[in-house]
């Protein structure tokens, strides 16, 4: 990522930069797990991911980043073969 | 060649705002501000403003524009009063957090109910901790050359905060008195066109108002202070650049008249000060050892000038307003200022709210009681025998 040129200026001027407010991942309740078998690279779920935690691979597989994905469940939601599948931070197997 | 221009403090106020050369201005007319946005709409129609100029539907959202064409990079003017000031409030804070160097007028009218068009300072002061900078006109020339300073200061790197010129309404808003007004290329040897220090810029993305760390927001409201700190060295500084260019000197923090031998000093702002300079003149023909420190700037508030009038002199404070349960604004920041440094004499009186006529035999009758009587925080001037 091509970091942005800082101002001198001290205000609420924040810079993107990954991670810049830790690792949001902790706020999830609800975790995306993926079937990579039943995945079809439509690459939708990286498209509607609002956080950007959804990477894409070369040969545009994908996978999912839990240090800043926050469970939204959207990604689940748009998967046409149900890959991916939500389910409680925690709960035991 | 400069000209001469006979009109109101509002009409003056337009053509200064248009000669600082905005790219946006966005308002919302209320009275007594009213001609001032109709005289800046008569210059979009003439086709001497060629900004932007954004009729809003309240003065919420004239401020909120403002910020975000502030934010994007560009010179920003807006202007209002009273209850339009007042439903700025929110925004004023945005404003000089984000360090935007808008500049507006604010002409003082008072606060309702009762409904009342007429001036006291309460709009203003009530804004006094927004982190605004606060001027106080006391005629149209200084209008007109406060408002041009006042861009030249907010948009200082060093500063970088939004600047508010108040003026009275209709003791100047509607009064015509003439003013002296520069050609535009002298104007713009003085302001020149704007580089804002930072922007939103989607070629170097960033974001304002984003949610913040604990560590980081202190730091903010410091790096405010600061600016102010700053700003109080630079406005005299930016004033006396004006004189050398134009020859006109309204003061620095403070316009000080008749103050070199003074044993007794008033204060006062805006159209009191100036009709004050009257009073100090009849009261020195009868001997009175008297002068007048007109207060200029609020915010930053000029506290080593005040020190320094108080080791020479009592001073006698007049306050166009009230911080009601505890008394006249400006007299109660004076004695905090003086806390530590100085046992000299304050009287401090309140006078001519809801627009009520302060004229200079008035002033004369408070500053001989303050004179003989002993040091007090509050007469309500017409509520007891002066």
């Amino acid at each position: 990522m091509k970091e942005s040129k800082k101002y001198d200026v001290v205000s609420g001027i924040s810079y993107p930069k990954e991670g810049a407010m830790g690792k949001t991942g902790s706020w999830r309740v609800f975790r995306p797990t993926l079937d990579i078998a039943k995945c079809v690279k439509c690459l939708r779920c990286w498209i509607f991911c609002p956080e950007g935690s959804i990477k894409r691979n070369k040969d545009d597989s994908v996978e999912i980043n839990y240090d800043y994905c926050k469970g939204c469940g959207v990604c689940a939601n748009q998967c046409p073969t149900k890959a991916i599948t939500m389910s409680r931070e925690g709960k035991k197997k | 060649m400069s000209e001469i221009m006979i009109d109101t403090g509002n009409y003056i106020a337009a053509k200064a705002a248009i000669m600082a050369k905005p790219d946006v201005v966005a308002a919302y007319p209320i009275t007594p501000q009213t001609t001032l946005v109709e005289g800046i709409a008569n210059y979009v129609a003439s086709g001497d403003f060629k900004g932007e100029y954004i009729c809003v539907e309240s003065e919420h959202s004239a401020m909120s524009a403002c910020i975000g064409a502030s934010e994007a990079g560009s010179r920003t003017f807006t202007a209002t009063s009273s209850h339009g000031l007042l439903l700025m409030h929110e925004m004023l804070h945005w404003a000089a957090l984000a360090r935007l160097p808008i500049v507006m007028c604010n002409i003082n009218r008072v606060i309702g109910p009762g409904w009342n068009i007429w001036t006291d300072e309460n709009d203003a002061i009530s804004q006094r901790d927004t982190g605004w900078i606060q001027f106080f006109a006391s005629s149209n020339q200084e209008i007109f050359d406060t408002l041009i300073q006042a861009f030249k200061l907010a948009e200082n790197s060093d500063v970088l905060l939004p600047v508010m010129i108040s003026h009275n309404a209709f003791i100047l808003s509607h009064t015509s008195m003439p003013a002296e007004i520069p050609t535009q290329k002298e104007i713009d040897k003085f302001l020149p066109s704007y580089k804002p220090t930072w922007k939103l810029d989607v070629d170097n993305p960033t974001t304002q108002g984003n949610i913040i760390g604990i560590e980081h927001y202190e730091k903010i409201r410091k790096a405010m202070q600061d600016a102010q700190l700053k700003a109080k060295r630079l406005i005299p500084s930016i004033a006396n650049d004006w004189k050398k260019q134009f020859g006109r000197y309204h003061g620095g923090l403070i316009e000080k008249y008749r103050c070199d031998d003074a044993e007794y000093i008033l204060i006062a702002m805006g159209a009191i000060g100036a009709e004050s300079k009257e009073s100090i003149n009849n009261l020195r023909k009868e001997g009175l050892k008297i002068g007048l420190a007109r207060l200029r700037v609020l915010r930053p508030f000029p506290t080593e000038e005040i020190i320094e009038l108080s080791k020479q002199a009592e001073l006698i404070v007049i306050d166009r307003n009230i911080s009601v349960g505890l008394g006249g604004a400006v007299f109660n920041e004076i004695k905090g200022a003086l806390y530590g440094e100085s046992d000299a004499k304050i009287t401090g009186f309140i006078a001519g709210l809801g627009g009520k006529d302060v004229p200079y035999g008035d002033i004369e009758k408070m500053c001989k009681k303050a004179i003989k009587g002993k040091a007090k925080d509050q007469i309500w001037y017409g509520f007891e025998e002066v």
